[in-house]
């Protein structure tokens, strides 16, 4: 884009300004990981790796980083599911009510996080507990797939329209049946749309915690609900920051290879 | 359409099962209280391989946060019964969380046991199948907020008090009442801090009850309209002066380090905490006595592990095991024989544990329910419901 | 063989009716959405008219709009609500105001070569707990520290705990979910616009207003649609900095345990703005790029 210098720097220096404002906060967190104090005192009066070496005997927050892996890859698939198939006939089809069902998918992330888990709550409780199903992994991962489906939708139909159908019908007219359609031309046209949407969905799945709330059972502890229970607690406050940090330089790698992956197919 | 009209028939089923769940609960219209007619289990069975707890946080530890703190493992190995837990924040949570069914047991502390009792959640406890009950501090035994009518509601954890802390650096004076933190042209506006909870309102009717003979308090957890009126204009005019209102240990300690708040409510351990953090705090009970808390195991009527739930709250309450958690967690013991298996040999008199005449001070939080439990008779109390309301507009 | 020529016949099948394709398209999606979310919400809020015993806080089914009447009445819940829209506004204005030019930045300005790792850099932060974030800017915002530190020279001071810092940390928290779309959104301008803008002359003040303003309009709204839901339903972080002040998402949860009809009640609020606030938006086509 042909921007006038001064325009260019200037752009160019806010970015700069508001991504150090964005990651100073997350070095404070590497910084207080380090820091003795347990409830981080300002400045820091002593640096220690103690809590690095107590974060790596916590099997409670490794136990909850597995919960956590699990039920956000069952959100994420359901997700991926549910989110490709209503974005296919929103796409593909007109019908009555086509309108509303785009509608109905964005307000679970839409509406605040605190009334859907409520709703799930005593939705979960009047229907499932009687059918001897109580909450759990499962409601977990449901109540987080409803609002994770928007995501693997828009993805999908953003992909859908700039597609043109013509492969699709060359394919059909050479005799391929639908199946065959969907495996060898939509599935590898939408593939990286497909990543982008789980990639998202698992992400959103990853840091909830006012669904997982009123979701969750007995003895399921998810990562924030792991965090939210020990952050206030001095002996594992500190502890919770090296899970922290841990968690920014990990998350580098599945972005990094997410974002390659759908650059390289656009 | 097929699957539309599937979905209106599956809301509508929906409705219908929400609709035809739970009775209402029974109080007569006096507001008397009777609880529902629950019978103790009469002996204990084999254990059932596992047990649900809900617990305030500390309470339940199992190595998994620190290997040197675990005494779940050793109850494992010698019942055999798996322990699952669900930590929770607050009273009203454990209350909501005990409503699921989900679980067998809560340590449930004076101002959520009423509720579960009233609303049959919890059920009584034979005290002879739990063999640590012996050693409970007998001034713990059949209290107002874990026992109805004679009978026991549960076992006896740990408890403590609420505590004026101020920074020595800051304040001067030493404050040694609470009219520091009621005082409406108070120099420390905008620093200090309060518990952030509805049941904060017993602390200002403790206040009013020394300081206002008039309005006739006895009890902060019996208040009648115009008592319970005084009680939140005061803490109305406190929020002038408040800084912030306190939920968690880690919120206090840092405000306390920072300065952003100088003068407030705390308990024991996190004076303590503050104190190994090199902040120059102090707590007192000042003259007026304070509220405190009492923590009670208690069972789910309708547990689906009920031999396992009392062997828990055996083991829990038992001398070594009762000793460990109020250390961890920062409590005195409900176990007279835990004094003699603390690790700091002070602990007990630390936190004044037994010190009959210390806790002669304290008023255990009770839940506020329409029968006032000072006795009263001719008036009716103020009930926690209207507390949780009135604290929303404290706040504003 | 056998299996194949079925999938092949169901497939034809399939294919000469549309309406059953599109049903069993529908089927799941619909099924999950309206009934187990829908269904789940219309009952909660069905219970908005229902009351509780005072003691045990048992819900007792018996119709009565006295919950409303409180809402209404009451001035703490008037409020309350109206601050929580305030603070959402306020957010999303912010973020707003700093998400487009970093996303200018990181979609036109910034070499090509260099925006996927960029993007990247917007991306990380989402996976540092909100909560541990939260934490971090207590710390950033008591006295005497890190900002009283940076402001300490200018004569200036952190703002403290209360409302201003609740908005500050969550245009902070939200702030990702606003630059992401507009990123996308600038991305997919054809450069030619901007060139034939630039060839008619255009100074790139004007570029900006008329041609990328427009265009990128439904991401901005796309990104609101995040910031403003998202913060009028927060309740922790408001716990965390916001000193003595409450949000509607605190008084919700404050009565989910006690009352779970007036909680409900209390859920319409967020709930109605919000829906409303969609509906404001879709015709700019911002629900789709979400």
């Amino acid at each position: 884009m042909k921007l006038s210098r001064r325009a260019r720097i200037t752009v160019r220096i806010i970015a700069f300004l508001g991504l150090a404002a964005i990651y100073l906060p997350l070095l404070l967190v590497l910084v207080n990981s380090l820091n003795a104090d347990r409830s981080f005192g300002w400045p820091p009066r002593q640096l220690t790796l103690h809590w690095w070496t107590d974060a790596w005997a916590s099997t409670g927050a490794r136990a909850a980083l597995w919960t956590s892996v699990r039920a956000g890859l069952g959100a994420t698939a359901l997700a991926l599911v549910l989110g490709s198939l209503a974005a296919f006939a929103v796409h593909r089809h007109r019908f009555f009510g086509r309108e509303a069902v785009s509608f109905a998918v964005v307000l679970p992330i839409a509406l605040p996080g605190i009334v859907t888990g409520i709703a799930l709550n005593s939705a979960f409780r009047t229907v499932l507990q009687p059918a001897g199903i109580g909450l759990g992994l499962f409601t977990v991962v449901v109540g987080h797939a409803t609002f994770c489906i928007v995501v693997v939708f828009n993805n999908v139909t953003a992909r859908l329209r700039r597609t043109s159908g013509s492969y699709e019908e060359a394919a059909m007219d050479l005799g391929a049946t639908t199946f065959q359609v969907y495996r060898d031309i939509t599935f590898p046209l939408l593939r990286s749309a497909l990543a982008a949407g789980a990639l998202l969905a698992f992400a959103l799945s990853f840091d909830e915690i006012a669904v997982t709330t009123f979701t969750a059972g007995a003895g399921v502890q998810t990562l924030p609900v792991w965090i939210f229970a020990n952050m206030a607690r001095p002996n594992q406050a500190p502890v919770v920051n090296v899970v922290a940090a841990v968690l920014v330089l990990l998350s580098v790698v599945p972005i990094y290879l997410a974002q390659r992956l759908s650059s390289d197919t656009k | 359409m097929r699957s539309a009209l599937k979905s209106l028939v599956a809301i509508g089923v929906l409705a219908l099962a929400t609709a035809c769940s739970s009775t209402p609960a029974k109080t007569a219209p006096d507001g008397s209280f009777t609880p529902p007619k629950l019978t103790a289990q009469q002996s204990l069975g084999a254990g059932e391989g596992q047990v649900n707890l809900i617990a305030w946080a500390g309470y339940v530890e199992n190595g998994s946060d620190d290997p040197k703190v675990d005494w779940v493992t050793p109850f494992q190995k010698q019942t055999g019964c798996q322990v699952n837990v669900k930590v929770a924040g607050t009273s009203d949570e454990m209350v909501n969380l005990m409503k699921s069914g989900q679980y067998d047991a809560v340590s449930a502390s004076g101002d959520a046991s009423l509720r579960l009792i009233a609303s049959g959640d919890a059920a009584p406890v034979n005290t002879d199948l739990v063999p640590s009950y012996q050693d409970i501090f007998p001034s713990l035994k059949l209290q107002k907020w874990n026992s109805v009518n004679g009978v026991a509601y549960g076992i006896p954890h740990g408890y403590g008090a609420n505590l004026l802390m101020y920074r020595t650096d800051k304040v001067s004076p030493a404050p040694t009442s609470w009219g520091a933190v009621f005082q409406p042209d108070s120099p420390y506006k905008s620093h200090i801090t309060a518990y952030d909870s509805p049941i904060y309102i017993a602390d200002a009717a403790l206040y009013l009850a020394k300081t206002k003979p008039e309005l006739g308090i006895t009890n902060p957890y019996a208040l009648d309209q115009r008592q319970f009126d005084a009680a939140v204009a005061l803490l109305k005019q406190q929020r002038a002066n408040v800084g912030e209102y306190w939920s968690d240990y880690l919120k206090e300690v840092s405000a306390f380090k920072s300065g952003d708040s100088v003068l407030g409510t705390t308990w024991q351990v996190i004076a303590n905490t503050a104190q190994g953090e090199q902040i120059p705090v102090k707590a007192v009970l000042p003259d007026e006595g304070a509220t405190g808390w009492s923590d009670t195991w208690m069972l789910y009527s309708k547990a689906a592990h009920p031999n396992c739930a009392y062997k828990w709250m055996d083991w829990i309450t038992s001398a070594k095991t009762n000793a460990q958690v109020a250390e961890y967690f920062g409590e005195a013991p409900a176990n007279q024989k835990a004094c003699d298996n603390t690790s700091d040999k002070n602990f007990c008199a630390e936190y004044h544990a037994g010190d009959a005449a210390y806790y002669q001070k304290i008023a255990f939080w009770t839940t506020p329910i329409p029968q006032c439990v000072d006795g009263r008779r001719n008036v009716k109390c103020v009930p926690y419901a209207d507390w949780v309301q009135a604290w929303t507009a404290i706040k504003g | 063989m056998t299996t194949d020529s079925a999938g092949r016949r169901l497939a034809g099948a399939l294919h000469r009716r549309p309406r059953l394709r599109l049903g069993l398209l529908l089927a799941a999606p619909l099924t999950w959405l309206l009934v187990a979310y829908l269904g789940s919400l219309a009952v909660l809020f069905l219970s908005a008219f229902w009351t509780t015993d005072p003691f045990t806080s048992d819900v007792v089914r018996s119709w009565t709009t006295d919950n409303f009447r409180t809402l209404l009445s009451a001035p703490v819940y008037r409020t309350v609500a109206l601050r929580s829209l305030g603070v959402a506004a306020a957010v999303t204005v912010i973020d707003a105001v700093v998400a487009l030019p970093i996303a200018c930045y990181t979609a036109l300005v910034a070499k090509p070569s260099r925006r996927p790792l960029l993007v990247v850099a917007l991306l990380t932060p989402l996976w540092a707990s909100y909560l541990v974030k939260a934490y971090a800017w207590r710390i950033i915002l008591a006295n005497g520290g890190p900002l009283d530190w940076a402001l300490g020279p200018l004569g200036l001071h952190s703002p403290g705990y209360g409302l201003t810092a609740v908005i500050l940390v969550l245009a902070y928290l939200w702030l990702p979910y606003m630059i992401l779309p507009i990123h996308a959104g600038l991305e997919q301008l054809p450069a030619n616009l901007l060139d034939a803008s630039a060839d008619l002359g255009a100074r790139t003040w004007r570029t900006v207003r008329s041609v990328v303003l427009p265009m990128v309009l439904p991401s901005v709204a796309a990104g609101s649609v995040f910031t403003f839901s998202l913060s009028l339903g927060d309740y922790l972080a408001v716990q965390i900095v916001g000193g003595r002040s409450q949000l509607i998402g605190n008084l919700i949860y404050a009565n989910v345990t006690l009352n779970l009809p007036l909680a409900a009640a209390l859920g319409t609020v967020p709930v109605v703005a919000i829906l409303l606030y969609l509906l404001a938006v879709r015709r700019s086509g911002a629900l789709r790029s979400l």
